[in-house]
């Protein structure tokens, strides 16, 4: 009979000898601390079981951090002095192994199971809710009045191992948890290949290790060490972070540090403050390494905001670096030229073997500078790789893309976040990079999916990104309506229409229920932008369902008369700051009859294709990038399973 | 240790220790206009400009300034406009950064000049100065004083230059008039 515990709870063992084994889903290091009756580490004798000294008398943890685990506990061969046994769990951090979460909140939940030594289970243990953690105390096993049982814990530490262990008494926690991620980086070192490209270091760099050991927050301010990668306001070349990192925080802010509330325009002279005492490192890497990126390297209260703010900078640094290579090789080509008029023009230097040579130097002058540029785009172009390999696999469901097996631990949230993705963006010099485009919610802009090319791709793509602003709505603050007055989408939107709980039921059909339905949603508009300006947003009627709302209109604009054209233009200018959002499947051309009435509403509306299209402008350079949607892999069910769940989780409507 | 340049001056910006210097901050200071009483009203603000212009081969390609404060490849940001200057103490009211390692491969020269965008000659402004600092350690490489600079309304401060081995740092000092660094280039060119 196996006791599923929760935080707090305790159950009684029925032996001495046992096994706990630990699922995680991503790498842990598993280790056991041995305490007294307060819980702080018994000061004389042994005490720490972890990969570098894995055996305790009673204990055995394993070697190797790894996503599953058994360790084996004798309760019967505890020196007397020991009352608790902890068992600790640490992630070994996304510098040790690209790819791997930088905090439990990136990780899939942690279980334990407590079982007897041939397998029986005792009680289980799933470790939720948690966020930026990267160390845990998971269980542990007490004495009371000579008998053992075991507590579900689940108490995590933003600043790791550290924290966990000066909790503990630890006499030199820092100390303690650098000897862990020594072990474990050791362990690493010999047991899997490094990953190309970025990680040149590996394993001597325990201060590294976890996102959340040494920069826990930005309280700690240890952020800015060790940079030298692309983010231009981070200083060049490592050396320098502290320096000039606070320089650029005037036109973002600063990645990679703690947040600095210094005016930017207000330094006395000397400027440059002395810079933060950086972590104790083991052999720190030479100035001109390249900087190991980390997922939630930038400025951000949580780990969502700095993974999103992390995002942003990517997206800058991409355009900027490749705005430099451009215009380098612009600039190559039209000195070129201008040397090409420059010996055309002249009789004497038109013709002959001098002015072949001629030719030809000027070209080798472009060549040149085109491949100086080509070189530093390329390195740059290699940092912002490694870095999007490192932040992909660690963003969040809403930030994740479809194909990325979060989605698959699907689990309605329970509030808002802060961005949802909509598509991801590239550019022609970097194909394979693709920076997430991330857009904060509530959304402010309406979205019009431009279905010119395609019209059931349009349909499908639009389903796809209501469904992921479904999937990030906590339960009934969410309601959508589709308006599809000619039925050509009803084979597309019939997921969404599935058990009845997703989309609101649909109006009458044709003309009738366009205008019913918009003319509700502005009356909505218009009473919420009264109760606000008159400062009685708390009179709204009863039963005011103040859920945001999502009005998909597919085939603008057949079924709209000249009343409802206006009206969704009202919604789409009026509409995101009182909660109605657009989502607009259309063609323009087929509006056309409108004139130009009709541009203010395209504008206003984020342009979106079913195809990858390259008409999106970044905020910096203005570079076309080529945007794609949020589709759902071929064959995969995971829209279908998120839709489920929705479902599920909420009251079909009308019931 | 700050050199306090001269017009034509040129210093490198290689480091005692052999590395060159990665990143260079061009700061402006000066004190606002003084308030009195009744007619305060009257007093016009004081609002010097800081800008670079970066070239290559003696074509401008960019330049940052209060409406263009980062350049397009982001080696150069400007920490945005001060519209009227501070308490005069030696403060930076309005800071430009260079990361020298960052600067786009054909630009070879970056140019920092200084205007008076209301239009008072250097003379009515008090304790004006711009200077140059290494970013890095906050070490100030040059300064010069615009306080009773004459009749004029812009500076051309001092460029910094890509060299075979680094960069390099010239005091070019010319006085000119102009509000914005538009009027500045005729006098920017032959200082290249």
């Amino acid at each position: 009979m196996t006791a599923e515990l929760v935080r707090g709870q305790n159950h009684p063992l029925p032996g001495n000898r046992l096994e706990i084994r630990v699922s995680a889903g991503t790498p842990v290091v598993a280790a056991v601390t041995l305490g007294d009756e307060a819980g702080r580490v018994v000061a004389d004798g042994e005490w720490l079981a972890h990969p570098g000294a894995p055996q305790l008398a009673g204990v055995e943890v394993p070697r190797q951090a790894a996503a599953d685990h058994r360790l084996a506990v004798d309760l019967g061969a505890m020196p007397a002095a020991v009352h608790r046994v902890h068992v600790l769990l640490a992630l070994p951090g996304a510098a040790a192994r690209p790819g791997a979460p930088a905090d439990f909140g990136g990780a899939p939940a942690p279980r334990l199971a407590v079982t007897t030594p041939d397998g029986a289970a005792v009680a289980g243990f799933t470790i939720t809710g948690l966020g930026a953690e990267t160390a845990l105390l998971a269980v542990e096993l007490y004495r009371r009045q000579s008998a053992w049982k075991v507590r579900a814990v689940g108490q995590g530490y933003g600043g790791g191992l550290p924290a966990l262990f000066l909790d503990q008494g630890v006499p030199d926690p820092s100390a303690a948890a650098a000897a862990v991620h020594t072990a474990v980086g050791n362990e690493q070192a010999r047991s899997i290949t490094p990953p190309p490209a970025p990680s040149t270091t590996t394993g001597g760099h325990p201060g590294r290790t976890t996102m959340g050991g040494t920069t826990a927050g930005p309280a700690t301010g240890a952020g800015t060490s060790g940079s030298g990668g692309v983010r231009y306001d981070r200083g060049p070349a490592g050396a320098s972070a502290a320096g000039s990192g606070d320089g650029g925080s005037g036109a973002r802010p600063s990645a990679g540090g703690p947040v600095d509330y210094r005016h930017p325009r207000r330094r006395a002279a000397p400027a440059a403050p002395p810079p933060p005492a950086a972590p104790p490192r083991p052999g720190p890497p030479p100035a001109d390494a390249p900087h190991i990126p980390v997922a939630g390297d930038a400025a951000g209260r949580s780990m969502e905001e700095r993974l999103y703010n992390q995002v942003w900078g990517m997206f800058e640094d991409l355009s900027r670096t490749v705005a430099a290579y451009r215009s380098a090789a612009d600039f190559a080509e039209s000195r070129f030229e201008q040397e090409l008029d420059g010996l055309l023009a002249d009789p004497r230097t038109r013709n002959g073997p001098a002015a072949e040579a001629a030719r030809e130097a000027a070209q080798a002058k472009q060549a040149a500078l085109v491949d100086q540029a080509r070189a530093v785009l390329d390195r740059d172009l290699a940092q912002l790789a490694a870095e999007s390999e490192a932040v992909e696999p660690a963003l969040p469901r809403e930030f994740a893309g479809w194909e990325n097996p979060v989605w698959h631990a699907y689990r309605v949230p329970d509030r808002l976040p802060l961005a949802v993705r909509l598509g991801s963006l590239s550019l022609p010099e970097a194909p394979e990079l693709r920076i997430p485009l991330l857009s904060r919610l509530p959304l402010e802009r309406g979205l019009w999916l431009d279905s010119a090319e395609n019209r059931g791709a349009a349909v499908g793509a639009a389903v796809a990104i209501a469904a992921r602003l479904l999937a990030c709505h906590p339960v009934g603050s969410f309601a959508v309506h589709a308006l599809d007055p000619a039925g050509s989408g009803a084979t597309a939107l019939a997921p969404l229409h599935a058990g009845g709980a997703l989309v609101l039921p649909p109006p009458a059909a044709g003309a009738a229920g366009v205008s019913d339905l918009l003319t509700r949603l502005t009356e909505r508009v218009d009473l919420i932008q009264m109760a606000r300006r008159g400062g009685a947003a708390d009179d709204l009627p009863p039963g005011f369902d103040t859920a945001e709302q999502l009005l998909i209109v597919n085939e603008f604009p057949y079924g709209f008369d000249d009343r409802s054209v206006n009206q969704l233009r009202y919604l789409a200018d009026e509409g995101p700051s009182a909660g109605v959002h657009l989502l607009v499947v259309a063609d323009r051309e087929d509006a056309a009859a409108y004139g130009p009435v009709l541009d203010p509403l395209w504008r206003s509306l984020l342009r979106l294709t079913p195809l990858p299209s390259d008409h999106l402008a970044d905020p910096w350079v203005g570079h076309a990038w080529t945007y794609e949607p949020p589709l759902v892999p071929p064959g995969s069910r995971v829209l279908a399973d998120v839709l489920r769940q929705l479902a599920a989780a909420r009251p079909a409507y009308g019931t | 240790m700050t050199v306090n340049m001269t017009k034509g001056q040129k210093i490198s910006l290689s480091k005692a220790d052999g590395g060159s210097l990665t990143a260079v901050r061009m700061g402006l200071g000066w004190k606002a206009a003084p308030r009195r009483g009744l007619f305060g009203s009257r007093t016009r603000e004081i609002d010097l400009d800081a800008s670079a212009v970066l070239f290559a081969d003696k074509q401008p390609v960019d330049v940052v300034f209060f409406r263009h404060l980062t350049s397009d490849d982001g080696s150069v940001r400007h920490t945005g406009d001060n519209l009227v200057g501070g308490v005069g103490q030696g403060g930076d009211d309005e800071s430009i950064i260079v990361d020298l390692s960052r600067v786009p491969v054909h630009v070879d020269q970056i140019v920092f000049t200084v205007n008076s965008f209301t239009g008072q000659t250097f003379a009515e402004v008090e304790n004006a100065f711009c200077r140059l600092v290494d970013e890095t350690n906050g070490q100030e490489l040059a300064r010069y004083t615009l306080t009773g600079g004459g009749a004029y309304t812009a500076q051309i401060m001092a460029k910094v230059q890509r060299g075979a081995t680094g960069w390099s740092m010239t005091a070019i000092g010319t006085p000119a008039n102009g509000r914005t660094f538009q009027d500045l280039i005729p006098a920017i060119l032959p200082a290249l």
